[in-house]
């Protein structure tokens, strides 16, 4: 298992999930700089949080563009394991990979605090360590994660098990900070290949810092991937 | 392109750009010769108030700069305190208040940029953000925007960056209608041997110029930051400066890897007063010589004159000398990273800067002459008129029923919660924040290591306005108490000093006593002063700010296992108060918010007292004896108990040896503690040897706060506080 | 009547949004570019008919709100009649 986290100019989550997938789980990770279109053998390919480009025409929109990012979208294609987080959702948007589209936050502010989440899908590679229901606590930081799709478009997302994470209030009820279309906080493609997600689960992934809802998210990755090993052998 | 003519240079062009007649004698004097026009613009930056200190120099020199943890005191463009395992920390808290009155939200944002520029041209990387923030009263002109654009500027330089802003304060009142304060603060760390020094060294190493490009923004903004607020100010404005944190992010990258390529001799941002102070006082440190060739200075519009390029406070620009013949090195590294970089000039021996422009010198000036040899005043120091009446204690009115009052008090803008401006900022990101805004002080995490680095800030400008020394005093202990609270030894302190025109004597008065109260204080307590900035002019038609001597502190932690709370943990916990009440109400939130009464001295400063305490919070946050501590402060016991309650919605049933009144008093080197029934005993036996007065208040426990307070009994939900408190502020700013 | 009011920074004050757009442009192949600005338009529907008071509603408007004088210029452009 080998993962690769992209550094955009203006990544600035790209150490956090490092550290998470290097120290915390002792697996090899490298940095992929958006300039150098390769991946270098990467299984799980992480576009991580931040203000790629300074985010300055659409948040992920520049982004896009990279050199890395035809790779990215080939391994996507081929079956490959894509996470984005925060600014990695928005730019996994922004190419294609997942549908959708992020508006301001409803309140027009930056937001950084704790949500709430529900496990929708337990079945993916991303999510196996959770259960479907559970309610997660994670940290959110940004001010454009209010996704946006049609009503016909979400039917469908719905409809072919998409929606990965949903905002709830810490006893499972609707809630939902940044006005979010039905509370979305997380989907996948219909492959379940690529997960994007706003809130950070690499930031709540250590006892120090009083929460580790986050972690199963990537030991998740990793058991997948060691079960497909195990197959491949 | 032929060029207008050079302006003439006399008298009043002098002092047009700021300088006094005498200055400018002694300008002419140095030179031997009268200055030409761009040479004018250099020296009148390089002594305004903002570059030259002129007014608060011979004051500073006071303050306590060396200890057993400091590598490097003011001075530098940030102090560095030693850590442990070989790490640093680098630290400062610098003023952008004049411009955040112009355009708030640029003018904080830019003031973000600064400091954290500070801070990573010593070769550390930024890893917190703190920033103190003054507003007018809520409702006066302008201040909800103002508020509001503060408040987002902060937000957007601070998140693009990802560097977490996890800690300050905010606070109103009427003497910052005119001239808000938008203070910030920058810690960085790196390894010990990897700090870098400022010092243009070696003639013959090229200088290089990287980042944005020069435009005419803020032009002379060193100078509008030494000159008051008038009714013409608007129309004196320079061309804003703009804030890029997208540029600065990726300056941040590049610089600390070409830091690490050994290559980098010296490297210096470009402030207040830009090219000209940065190369200047680089070579000043270095006591060496420059060449600048401006043509080679990359431009954003056509028709720069010298004079606009060396005063350029284009935001997001560095100046670096590289060693000889290692320049390729460094240019690979920037360009990788999409920054421009030019070679702009050498370093030499002359002592002298020369600066061409199409050929031509347009300005030769010795350097250390004027670096060195800039003004310095003792201003005419006056006690302030009516003093006296000012210190007259007051009546203090009985609260009636204390709950109610209570949440009277936290129904303000002063007192409520302002997790509506911290959840504005990433206070996450990087993975190490342990604690958070909102608490006494914010602790990060050191990767690699069991240490943790903990930071507040704290003044109070009333205190300060009705005795300027003591309020100072307090502004230290109440730090050093604040850091004390999760257990951390207080290593430096960044003080920034606002205060009105220190050419009105009552300020100048105000300075010295805040300046000799901070030096007390520091000596007393045993944390030097590393780094720091003085603002002053900050007065608009007349009338001056309260006198604002804001004191950042950093301390750091042995270990992070046994880290207590702010607030009640857990049912059944004990309540134990350390320090006695000596009911003092002089400049009290109580007496301020509820009876508009700004009167007495303010709260003596006992600091053998505070350090007893600080230590017996230390020793008992170490020992893993304390579920909570929090400081007792602005609003009293009062408010000190309510926030306990709050942080986990847990109430308390508590008898107190205060009344009503003292219930709100300020006494200072007081907190409150929770621990377990068990550790009581020990708890109080420690007290008891280090001389702390301890006393067994109550239990933890409910969703009530009940008190018996000296036999009056008062009770009010925790849930019922806490919805007045969280919602104070918002609903003020009527969102 | 209609109008389109347009916001620009001011030109000589520094325009970051600008500057990353004028770049990515150029990554993306249009070298032909020279500067890029990075603006806002705000269409809006007066009451009244007449094109002076429209005119001078409007830079009140900007004055006011829509517009940061510190640092941003604008412009009024009368699109026509409501309503057609």
């Amino acid at each position: 298992m080998k993962c690769g986290v992209v550094v955009f100019p203006g990544s600035n989550c790209d150490h956090d999930v490092y550290h998470v997938l290097k120290h915390l789980l002792n697996v090899e990770t490298v940095f992929l700089w958006h300039d150098d279109a390769d991946l270098k053998g990467s299984d799980l390919v992480v576009l991580p949080g931040g203000f790629s480009y300074g985010d300055y025409l659409r948040a992920g929109a520049m982004a896009g563009l990279s050199p890395i990012v035809d790779e990215v979208r080939r391994h996507a294609e081929a079956g490959g394991l894509v996470l984005g987080i925060c600014n990695g959702f928005q730019i996994l948007l922004e190419m294609g990979l997942l549908p959708g589209a992020m508006r301001r936050n409803l309140g027009q502010r930056f937001l950084c605090r704790d949500v709430h989440l529900e496990v929708v899908r337990d079945d993916l590679a991303f999510t196996s360590q959770y259960s479907v229901g559970q309610i997660l606590r994670m940290p959110v930081a940004h001010a454009e994660g209010n996704y946006f799709d049609t009503p016909k478009n979400l039917d469908a997302l719905e409809k072919n098990r998409q929606v990965v994470f949903r905002y709830c209030d810490p006893g499972g009820g609707p809630d939902d900070p940044n006005g979010s279309e039905r509370g979305i906080a997380g989907i996948c493609n219909r492959d379940g290949n690529v997960f994007g997600l706003m809130p950070h689960p690499e930031r709540c992934s250590e006892e120090l810092l009083g929460n580790v809802d986050g972690l199963a998210l990537f030991s998740s990755v990793m058991k997948s991937a060691a079960a497909a090993m195990e197959v491949e052998a | 392109m032929s060029r207008a003519a050079e302006p003439t240079v006399d008298l009043a062009a002098a002092e047009a750009q700021g300088l006094t007649q005498e200055e400018f004698e002694n300008l002419c004097h140095i030179l031997g010769r009268d200055p030409n026009h761009t040479e004018l613009g250099i020296a009148s930056a390089l002594w305004s108030e903002h570059c030259s200190y002129k007014s608060s120099k011979a004051y500073l020199r006071e303050f306590p700069t060396q200890g057993a943890h400091v590598l490097q005191g003011p001075g530098e463009n940030a102090g560095v305190v030693e850590l442990g395992h070989g790490w640093v920390a680098v630290f400062k808290m610098e003023s952008h208040n004049h411009p955040s009155y112009i355009e708030p939200y640029q003018g904080a944002a830019t003031g973000v940029g600064g400091i954290l520029r500070d801070i990573f041209t010593m070769g550390a990387r930024p890893i917190a953000l703190m920033n103190a923030l003054r507003f007018g009263s809520i409702d006066a002109p302008r201040m909800r925007h103002l508020v509001d654009g503060v408040v987002r500027g902060i937000g957007d330089y601070g998140n693009c960056m990802g560097v977490p802003t996890i800690g300050g304060e905010t606070d109103f009142h009427p003497s910052f209608n005119g001239n808000i304060l938008v203070n910030a603060f920058a810690l960085g760390v790196a390894r010990r041997d990897s700090i870098l020094r400022a010092r243009a060294s070696g003639p013959g190493n090229p200088i290089l110029y990287v980042g944005s490009r020069t435009g005419r923004d803020g032009i002379h903004g060193a100078t509008m930051a030494s000159e008051s607020f008038d009714a013409d100010s608007e129309e004196k404005l320079p061309t804003v400066q703009v804030g890029d944190p997208f540029t600065e992010k990726i300056l941040l990258e590049a610089c600390l890897q070409a830091l690490k390529s050994g290559a980098v001799v010296a490297l210096q941002d470009m402030g207040a007063a830009g090219l000209t102070s940065s190369s200047f006082e680089m070579a000043s440190r270095g006591r060496t010589g420059l060449v600048l060739n401006l043509d080679k200075v990359p431009r954003r519009e056509p028709g720069l004159t010298p004079w606009e390029i060396m005063l350029s406070e284009s935001q997001e620009r560095m100046v670096l000398v590289a060693q000889r013949g290692k320049e390729d090195v460094l240019r690979h590294v920037f360009e990788r990273w999409g920054l421009e970089v030019e070679t702009i000039g050498e370093v030499t021996a002359t002592g002298r800067a020369v600066i061409r422009d199409q050929g031509k010198v347009v300005a030769d000036l010795p350097i250390r002459p004027l670096t060195d040899g800039a003004p310095v005043y003792r201003r005419p120091a006056l006690e302030p008129a009516g003093l006296a009446e000012r210190q007259t204690k007051a009546k203090v009115p009985d609260p009636g029923d204390p709950a109610k009052a209570l949440t009277k008090m936290l129904d303000t803008p002063e007192l409520g919660s302002k997790s509506w401006i911290w959840q504005q900022y990433d206070h996450t990101v990087r993975t190490n924040t342990v604690r958070g805004p909102g608490g006494d002080a914010a602790v990060v995490a050191l990767k690699g290591t069991p240490l943790g680095i903990a930071m507040t800030c704290d003044v109070n400008p009333v205190y300060c306005y009705l005795d300027p020394r003591t309020g100072a005093m307090q502004a230290v202990a109440e730090a050093v108490r604040n850091l004390a609270c999760v257990g951390a030894e207080p290593l430096g302190v960044s003080d920034c000093l606002n205060f009105g025109n220190p050419e009105n004597p009552e300020v100048s008065w105000q300075f010295r006593e805040s300046v000799r109260g901070i030096s007390e204080a520091c000596r007393a307590l045993d944390v030097p002063v590393i780094s720091g900035n003085v603002s002053f002019y900050n007065e608009t038609e007349g009338e001056s700010i309260h006198p604002t001597p804001a004191i950042s502190m950093a301390g750091v932690l042995p270990d992070l296992t046994n880290l207590p709370a702010t607030g009640f943990v857990e049912a059944k916990d004990q309540v134990i108060l350390l320090g006695v009440d000596h009911g003092e109400h002089g400049g009290s939130a109580y007496m301020r918010l509820l009876h508009g009464v700004e009167q007495g001295l303010p709260p003596a400063v006992d600091l053998a007292a505070e350090g007893s305490l600080a230590a017996l919070l230390r020793y008992l946050a170490f020992d893993g004896a304390l579920r909570s501590a929090h400081d007792v402060s602005t609003g009293g016991l009062g408010v000190a108990l309510a926030e306990a309650c709050f942080e986990h919605g847990l109430g308390a049933d508590l008898k107190l040896p205060v009344d009503p009144v003292g219930f709100f008093s300020e006494t200072q080197a007081r907190a409150v503690i929770s621990v377990t029934p068990k550790a009581v005993d020990g708890v109080l036996a420690e007290a008891e040897r280090r001389g702390v007065p301890a006393l067994v208040v109550g239990a933890v426990g409910g969703d009530s706060l009940k008190l018996n307070l000296d036999g009056t009994k008062s009770k009010i939900q925790v849930a019922e506080l806490h919805s007045v408190w969280s919602t104070a502020l918002p609903r003020a700013l009527e969102l | 009547m209609k109008a389109r009011v347009t916001i620009y920074p001011r030109p000589e004050v520094l325009d970051p949004q600008g500057k990353a757009v004028h770049q990515a442009l150029t990554r993306v192949g249009f070298d032909g570019v020279n500067s890029v600005r990075v603006g806002k338009s705000f269409d809006i529907e007066l009451k009244t008919r007449s094109q002076p008071l429209a005119m001078k509603q409007l830079e009140a408007m900007c004055d006011k709100l829509l517009a940061n004088r510190v640092m941003e210029v604008y412009e009024i452009e009368i699109l026509g009649k409501a309503g057609k």
